[in-house]
């Protein structure tokens, strides 16, 4: 019962941070993917590169249990592109839809009954996928550090220099 | 750098993207939850399968697997709608609108049309997170934020299919 209302209390918080920089909205969604506003992009970097040097800070002292999935190229390659190309009709995410339907744009409604059908298609599907599609080119719990066999702290610092050179290059362009 | 059009209420996305990484530290350190949201669609198919079908819906090993049954990210995906609702009204920024103004300036304001695609996106793109096994909350923020390869190798291919998607939607638009 707790869970619930932890979980409830954090969508809450991620909701209301969400709409104050105006994410949710398809014209911020599609906007990042025609290259017109990178409001969302400045979103998400910001947030990982904070979570980043946070979760692995706590993890030094063993007070967080990381919990990733595995690299399985089927799955994330065939997978993520076929998210993009209905996230590129839709111009919403999972999460956020929900917060633009928070704001007043209930096209969002739509969305949500697709991505419900969807669901539920993945489902009667999923014994068929998984002994064809699923499962190629699995390399297990992989991180970035443990591919290139470097620290972890270095691969944070390359991406935070990275991400803070895009900002600037955002903002000197108006992004 | 450009004039920009005020946007009264609006936070920079980079002030709101770092303190939602401190939401979602406080959250791993607090409950052990990383984000995700594409899961929740699955849990709600079941619920709603149950009414129609519920011998099916037992039988489904994906719906064994993920039981349709309230949890803490079906709680986080509600609270992100409650969320963005307080912002938005707190802020005068909600408005009621069934086409978004990017789509509307190309396809006009027919909202059936805009919700069929919407629909037909919403179906694609979950079932692409599925596959994946995550969206951009769960690969994009979790994953990334923890350094995993999956949550990398995923969001460049979700950006990827998001930007052929576009151009193909936007073929010829301006820029």
């Amino acid at each position: 019962m707790n869970m619930l209302i932890y979980g409830l209390l954090t969508g809450i918080l991620f909701g209301f941070l969400l709409q104050k920089a105006r994410v949710v909205r398809y014209d911020k969604q599609i906007g990042a993917l025609r290259f017109q506003d990178m409001t969302i992009v400045k979103f998400m970097l910001s947030a990982i590169i904070v979570g980043m040097v946070g979760i692995h800070f706590f993890d030094l002292f063993g007070l967080v249990q990381l919990l990733y999935k595995p690299l399985v190229l089927g799955e994330n390659i065939t997978g993520g592109l076929l998210f993009g190309l209905g996230w590129g009709l839709l111009g919403y995410c999972p999460g956020t839809q929900g917060g633009a339907l928070g704001e007043g744009r209930w096209d969002a409604i739509w969305g949500i009954l697709g991505m419900i059908i969807g669901a539920g298609l993945f489902a009667e599907t999923y014994p068929f996928l998984k002994n064809n599609v699923l499962n190629w080119g699995n390399y297990g719990y992989l991180t970035i550090p443990q591919l290139i066999g470097v620290n972890r702290w270095l691969v944070i610092g390359v991406f935070g220099a990275g991400a803070i050179a895009l900002f600037r290059w955002f903002e000197k362009k108006g992004l | 750098m450009e004039m920009e059009k005020r946007d009264e209420g609006s936070w920079s996305p980079y002030i709101a993207g770092g303190m939602s990484g401190l939401v979602i530290i406080v959250s791993v350190l607090w409950t052990g939850q990383f984000f995700g949201a594409s899961t929740s669609f699955v849990r709600s198919a079941g619920m709603l399968g149950k009414f129609f079908e519920p011998e099916r819906v037992s039988q489904l090993e994906y719906f064994v697997r993920y039981l349709p049954r309230f949890d803490w990210q079906l709680m986080f995906v509600i609270g992100i709608f409650v969320g963005s609702l307080i912002a938005s009204v707190w802020s005068g920024s909600f408005k009621w609108q069934g086409v978004p103004d990017m789509w509307a300036e190309r396809f006009g304001t027919n909202p059936v049309k805009r919700g069929i695609v919407a629909f037909i996106g919403g179906i694609i793109a979950i079932f692409g997170a599925r596959l994946a096994g995550g969206c951009p909350s769960g690969h994009g923020l979790s994953g990334m934020i923890q350094l995993a390869v999956s949550g990398l190798v995923a969001l460049v291919f979700f950006f990827v299919g998001g930007i052929i998607m576009t151009r193909i939607v936007y073929f010829g638009g301006k820029k």
